[in-house]
């Protein structure tokens, strides 16, 4: 029983020394990338343009919801008043963020996950390295680099269309005065919020596209599965790891912060 | 057969590898001169592959020494492993081409990667390399697009685009039948020719093999035991040698032991 503790504990903290010495080769390899900048913005065209409708949807409702439930509880006290002040700091320090996150993470990172794990299996992760040609720096490094622009930016979207969302249910629908919404969401929100939600953004950014990155690329450590089925595996690995280490770093994060 | 340089690109001393309990390779020697069409024949599971990766650092050899054109490639050797590496490219046995990318794109993504030539010095040479393996038609189609003919012309395209001195090929005929087999020798012998690079391949069609190769060498059991000429690999008595090479006869005489009737039952 013990030893299979010991055993169990070794292996993940070995897979937690490997996960970090594959970020970090990456970054370094970015470096020494040819043609690096191009890859960005490909890689932020995937992250960002390609993941937009997710995040317009996503943030839409969820600022619908929040505004409905808000106006109730706000009701109760007779501070519908500050239904604003209420969307406005759920959606910056800790919504956003984290929601905004876990869709990229079912979009661009499940894609990213399988599209290595695939290339693995093809040997063309091999092929770069016979060109002599860093794959870590060609494959993972843009994607990487690309999360820090990319993520903050739909995060911040996110924001946007969720207050506008919460305007709608809460002006339109429940009748309270757009102006005072408004007026209510820019005495709440300081610029340490936004901050916090910029760096809350960047890092889940980085986490989640680096683990996706990890698991897609040792696709092949799979030991229960091989080909397609050690593909599928590992994109399933990456969509939870990450979503995982999001939550965990958000809670490190507001611990912090707050 | 032309005269082939005297010169050695490749040695091979004393190659050791294993995976956990299986020992794969078990002190693999050998030679290759500059300049010649080198071929290692062997069985299915002979551990050729694993052979051919570990000359190209793909994988790391348990013990032994490989010297490329007289510098040791080490753990240690990092300046003499990026200079073959620049200086050598690999053909897989499924081509390993970037489905993602066009045929051009693919060509061009070595060049790209480890050369500063501009983007339109890039483009010319990648053009050039469609040219020359006649498949420029396609440059715009992705590998899915192109038959397995096309898809193979362009692998070898892209190996060669870096003006490379040496090429691996990794089973370059593996599931292919003879016409297509005959035509990717074919092909590889052409162009060795043309370009002027070692080819160093690894097959199980010992045919082909004897007619386009200058050398071969056959991989049993782990270790080399045989290397020569191709005519002196027909005349050898070595019995791996010649069951090997004799598989076919072998297979027909089984096939008649099969196919003959069984004695008269006399009781």
């Amino acid at each position: 029983m013990l030893h299979l503790l010991g055993r169990q504990t070794l292996r993940i903290v070995m897979g937690f020394g490997d996960f970090a010495l594959f970020t970090g080769r990456s970054f370094r390899a970015a470096a020494h990338s040819r043609r690096l900048i191009r890859r960005v913005c490909r890689a932020i065209y995937e992250q960002g343009t390609l993941c937009l409708p997710v995040i317009l949807i996503v943030g839409l409702f969820t600022g619908l919801v929040l505004g409905l439930q808000g106006y109730y509880v706000l009701n109760r006290f007779g501070s519908e008043g500050l239904l604003g002040a209420l969307v406005s700091l759920c959606l910056v320090r800790e919504m956003a963020p984290v929601l905004a996150a876990l869709m990229l993470i079912g979009q661009a990172g499940s894609a990213l996950a399988a599209e290595l794990g695939i290339q693995r299996n093809s040997e063309q992760i091999v092929a770069l390295e016979t060109m002599g040609v860093s794959s870590h720096g060609y494959l993972v490094a843009p994607r990487l680099l690309a999360a820090l622009v990319a993520f903050p930016l739909q995060t911040a979207l996110f924001v946007a269309v969720g207050l506008w969302g919460g305007s709608l249910s809460g002006s339109l629908l429940l009748g309270v005065e757009s102006g005072l919404y408004w007026s209510s969401v820019e005495e709440a929100v300081r610029s340490r919020d936004v901050r916090e939600c910029f760096l809350k953004a960047a890092t889940f950014g980085l986490l989640a596209i680096s683990i996706c990155a990890y698991h897609g690329f040792h696709a092949d450590r799979c030991r229960s599965a091989t080909g397609a089925r050690a593909v599928s595996a590992a994109t399933t690995r990456a969509v939870v790891h990450s979503c995982i280490m999001v939550l965990v770093a958000d809670y490190v994060i507001t611990s912090f912060l707050v | 057969m032309e005269a082939v340089a005297t010169d050695l690109l490749l040695q091979v001393e004393d190659l050791h590898k294993s995976f956990e309990d299986r020992r794969v390779l078990k002190g693999v020697n050998f030679e290759v001169p500059r300049g010649s069409l080198f071929t290692v024949l062997g069985p299915s599971g002979a551990g050729k592959s694993v052979l051919l990766k570990c000359i190209a650092q793909v994988l790391s050899p348990d013990a032994g020494t490989i010297r490329f054109a007289g510098r040791e490639l080490g753990e240690e050797q990092a300046a003499a492993r990026r200079d073959f590496q620049r200086r050598s490219s690999f053909l897989f046995q499924n081509n390993a081409l970037f489905d993602s990318l066009t045929a051009l794109e693919n060509v061009a993504l070595p060049l790209e990667q480890t050369t500063r030539l501009s983007d339109r010095e890039i483009r010319e040479r990648s053009l050039e390399a469609l040219r020359q393996l006649e498949i420029e038609d396609s440059a715009a189609l992705y590998p899915s697009q192109l038959s397995g003919g096309m898809q193979k012309r362009l692998a070898l395209a892209r190996a060669i685009v870096t003006r490379p001195e040496l090429v691996f090929f990794d089973e370059p005929t593996a599931g292919l039948d003879p016409l297509r087999r005959n035509a990717v020798f074919t092909m590889i012998a052409r162009y060795q020719r043309q370009f002027g690079f070692t080819a160093l391949v690894v097959t199980h069609d010992v045919a082909e093999a004897l007619v386009a190769s200058d050398r071969v060498a056959l991989l049993d059991q782990g270790r080399i035991c045989f290397e020569g000429t191709p005519s002196e690999f027909s005349a050898s008595s070595h019995p791996v040698v010649r069951s090997f090479r004799d598989s076919a006869e072998a297979l027909g005489l089984a096939i008649a032991a099969i196919r003959r009737p069984p004695p008269f039952d006399q009781s």
